[in-house]
């Protein structure tokens, strides 16, 4: 009795101060943080009891020196076995419906009422009337709007993943970077995809993150809630410098990101921009450069000079 | 005693001969006997083992450091790929299969398997295939990952990837050969006294693993047969650039991959079922409980494949679907460990080398298993995929799981497989420098994944630099931890002190034959008399113990 106050009290101060997890800068990672902290919780009751359990029959039913005899012929327990089945499946249940609401206040449910829309749905000669919005299955693959917005997002940017870069366009301004730019506590909706190999969009401090496939677009939405600058990193594997392909996001307040769009638009034209991007006309070495010299990392000359004799291996830049 | 001249020719003669007979040839021959397969199995998994545990200790080497300098990133990529598949199908697979061969005939009391001479060619697809593999290293590595993922796995070099593709659709040929020869064998081949409820649980472990190896890997040869396409011929199944879809390669990988990593803990779980209740001198707590677990799943790792697809390109209501099938899968899982916790709960524990890993077996599976039921909450999920905790998760699965269970029944059926006994003291060294530097190297990588370090990468953020140096220095240890098993394991087989029959005085049948078992395995074939877990009851193990240790004696000494 006292025992099991002891663990659920460590379990709980536990759940809540684990220290695990980067800071959370976007409305989706205070929720998913909500859902690891429940999880870390529980987790933690577990793994004192189970552990707890294993050493305590350890110590107590050890063999004493001598000791030639079998232990108590008990071949199971049929109520014990229930409650040990019960228990472990009302949890898991517990969590997938937690996890289940957390997910759709993320706005993953929302995709299901857009259907995926590929460029034009194809006819099937036997069932003509036959349409994507028949299909109710086949949606968009990501995360949508969150079902507590009104609206839509304010701001959408098409983010393309190539080896070993991530490029951002602003359809509306036209601007074009290397650097993710957002402002804070508006919805954002970023359109992925990707140029020569599968990567994956990851920002750590919002706890998103989604697959960029070649063909076919995927999406996030997202809201920043704590401005600051943080990694975007690439979580698919690439290639050899899949772990240099880094850049970062900042976030502004409302009214610096309007000014920084407002000198972004006033540099004008994009070709400088574009031109110092990975893609266009660069070797491997020089961009993984760009992502390196953020990082502090030294990568020694040979390495680079032999990346440099490699031949370009990418196709240009989109437009 | 029968004293016998006749030569052990790969067809046993037919009368029973007593002793051991065996040449040491034999092991390098084409034999049919499931002894020889089974310890040719074991032998040659761990060999591959050594290589894979070098290949992963120069990655943690790389990674002490954020810089790429101790190899290059391309090398890496290709030290990558090997250690996952080295360890998995030439290790894991492999290992459970002899287990499963040497075991199963003798725990059902038949002198061989079902099909000896198909059991043999299974066996010899895997040295090709290892080697096929290992070779692509010193000309052009894959370098995609063990799950290749196209389109990156079709435009890193065509010859590391065929040779990669070749040596994985031999290995897998030879694990449904194996997998169909151990069904029919358990199903067709007991004694006529044991029906299936009285069956050692490895053998029901078997039948689930079995059943997974048959439905699933014939849907992994298809993916590759495909992707070899892609890559050689130029067709565009997966290849976007054509308008392939990269996804359901995933689809398809992932379908025979998941149930792999039940075919890869299965056969321990069976094992573990079998080691705990001799060394605790208890019945195994809920017998069908445990039993039909391992069926439940079987079913459900059929049906969860898409949670390693989460952030792919998975709609919604996938998500969903495969999240609570997932979550679902803890609870069989969970059944067993719980029944194991309550086997060693009122027992005597002896704290043999055995026992040992069991009980690291289980504390660290339980970890693993933790750490699954997290990923599999899609929110979560989505934070941490391809990121270290899922590298943390995995190993303490297949770590802790496998290669623990590994380990323990080697120390548990060493006796029997050789007839002499290992030593002790070596094996708790071994024991407590693996726990040791197991926790170390991947508890670690929890945090690292969580803190935001993505996994298959050469160059990191220095901000977790610490965390990796303490991992680097686990993987050390783990790698001195080796020393004492090797040693200890030839020593003792040629110099350990000679074991009788029945060293654990456990009640399954394979203990009621000499050790080395004869060359047909038993004398005459066995009658059962006890459940195989009745401790308790005070039976004695065998009919008449002195009779079997002073046959094991003496063949020994002529030799
Ligand atoms: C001997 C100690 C071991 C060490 C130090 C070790 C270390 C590592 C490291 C550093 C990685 C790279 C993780 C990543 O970036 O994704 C890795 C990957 C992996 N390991 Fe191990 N490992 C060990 C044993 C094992 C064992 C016993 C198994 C299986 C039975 C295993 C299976 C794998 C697999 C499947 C991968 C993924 C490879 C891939 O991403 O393609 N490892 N291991
Ligand atoms: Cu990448
Ligand atoms: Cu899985």
């Amino acid at each position: 009795m006292l025992l099991g106050i002891v663990v659920t009290l460590i379990s709980l101060w536990y759940g809540q101060n684990h220290g695990l997890l980067p800071v959370a800068a976007s409305a989706e990672a205070i929720l998913v943080d909500g859902l690891f902290n429940v999880m870390m919780t529980i987790s933690c009751g577990l793994f004192l009891l189970v552990e707890g359990a294993l050493i305590f029959s350890i110590i107590r039913f050890r063999r004493r020196e001598g000791d030639d005899e079998d232990g108590v012929h008990l071949e199971g327990n049929i109520p014990l076995e229930i409650v040990w089945t019960a228990i472990p499946a009302v949890i898991v249940f517990g969590i997938s419906i937690y996890s289940f609401d957390i997910y759709s206040e993320m706005g993953g449910l929302d995709l299901m009422n857009h259907n995926s829309t590929p460029t034009e749905a194809v006819k099937i000669a036997y069932a003509p009337d036959l349409e994507n919005g028949d299909m109710p299955l086949l949606s968009d693959v990501g995360l949508g709007e969150p079902p507590s917005s009104a609206g839509q997002p304010a701001l959408e940017v098409n983010v393309s993943g190539l080896q070993y870069a991530f490029i951002f366009t602003y359809p509306d301004s036209g601007i074009v970077d290397g650097e993710l730019h957002i402002p804070s506590g508006q919805l954002v909706r970023l359109n992925l995809q990707a140029q020569d190999v599968l990567h994956a969009f990851w920002l750590p401090e919002f706890r998103v993150k989604q697959d960029m496939i070649p063909g076919q677009e995927t999406r996030l939405v997202l809201e920043a809630t704590r401005e600051g600058t943080y990694p975007v990193v690439c979580a698919e594997l690439c290639g050899p410098y899949h772990g240099g392909m880094r850049t970062q996001l900042i976030v502004h307040s409302p009214e610096e990101y309007d000014d920084w769009v407002q000198s972004k638009v006033a540099q004008g034209n994009t070709a400088e921009t574009l031109a110092n991007l990975p893609g266009s006309d660069r070797t491997d070495a020089q961009y993984l450069a760009n992502f390196v010299e953020p990082l502090d990392l030294d990568i020694d000359a040979d390495a680079l000079a032999q990346l440099q004799a490699m031949p370009h291996a990418h196709m240009a830049s989109h437009s | 005693m029968t004293t016998s001249e006749v030569k052990p020719a790969a067809a046993p003669a037919s009368e029973a001969i007593l002793g051991n007979e065996r040449k040491w040839t034999d092991y390098f021959t084409f034999s049919t006997d499931h002894k020889v397969i089974g310890i040719q199995y074991l032998v040659t998994a761990f060999v591959f083992y050594m290589i894979g545990g070098a290949l992963a200790t120069a990655m943690r080497t790389e990674l002490a450091t954020p810089a790429p300098d101790f190899v290059t990133p391309d090398v890496y990529n290709g030290l990558l790929t090997l250690h996952g598949t080295v360890m998995l199908f030439l290790w894991i697979v492999p290992a459970g299969a002899g287990l499963a061969n040497y075991l199963i005939p003798l725990m059902i009391g038949a002198r061989d398997m079902a099909f000896p001479r198909l059991n043999a060619i299974a066996f010899w697809l895997i040295p090709p295939s290892g080697i096929l593999l290992i070779s692509s290293f010193f000309f052009e590595p894959p370098t995609a990952g063990w799950t290749s993922y196209p389109p990156l796995s079709l435009n890193t070099g065509m010859l590391g990837e065929g040779i990669w593709i070749l040596s994985i659709l031999i290995g897998g040929t030879a694990s449904i050969l194996g997998g169909l020869n151990f069904l029919v064998t358990i199903l067709k081949m007991r004694v006529p006294s044991m029906p299936l409820t009285k069956m050692p649980l490895f053998c029901w472990a078997m039948i689930a693993t079995s059943l997974l190896i048959l439905i699933s890997t014939p849907v992994l040869a298809g993916a590759l047969i495909l992707l070899a396409f892609d890559l050689i011929a130029g067709t565009a199944f997966f290849n976007p650039t054509g308008g392939g879809n990269p996804v359901v390669y995933q689809h398809m990988f992932w379908f025979y991959s998941h149930p792999a990593v039940y075919i890869f803990v299965l056969p321990l779980f069976g094992a573990i079922s079998e080691v705990i209740p001799v060394h605790a001198r208890k019945p195994i707590f809920g017998y069908r409980a445990i039993a039909y677990s391992s069926l439940v799943i079987s079913f459900l790792g059929l049906i969860v494949w898409a949670h390693h697809m989460f952030t792919s390109g998975t709609p919604p209501w996938l998500r969903m679907f495969f999240m609570i099938t997932t979550m679902v899968i803890a609870v069989p899982t969970g059944i067993k460990v719980f029944g194991w916790l309550a086997t060693l709960w009122g027992g005597k524990i002896a704290f043999t080398s055995a026992m040992l890993f069991a009980l690291g077996f289980i504390a660290t599976f339980l970890i693993g298993g933790i750490s699954g039921v997290m990923l599999a909450a899609v929110p979560f999920d989505i934070h941490v995929h391809d990121t270290y905790f899922v590298v943390a998760h995995f190993h303490y699965v297949l770590f802790g799981g496998s290669v623990f269970g590994v380990y323990m029944a080697v120390y548990h059926w060493f006796p029997k497989m050789t007839g002499r006994m290992m030593n002790e003291t070596w094996g708790r060294i071994h024991f407590a420098l693996t726990f040791i530097g197991m926790n170390l190297t991947f508890m670690p990588m929890h945090e690292l994944g969580l803190m935001g370090m993505n996994r298959r990468i050469a160059l990191y953020d220095p901000q977790f630099t610490d965390l990796n140096v303490v991992a680097t220095i686990g993987s050390y240890i783990m790698a001195v931890s080796t020393i004492p098993f090797i040693i200890n394991a030839i020593w003792s087989w040629r110099y350990g002190q000679k074991a009788p029959a029945n060293p654990w005085r456990a009640l399954t049948l394979e203990w009621q034959t000499l050790s080395p078992p004869i060359i047909e395995n038993f004398e005459e074939l066995p009658v059962l008399q006890t459940g195989p877990y009745d401790y308790g009851l005070g039976y004695i193990p065998e009919k008449d113990p002195a009779e079997l240790y002073s046959h094991a004696g003496e063949p020994a000494a002529a030799t």
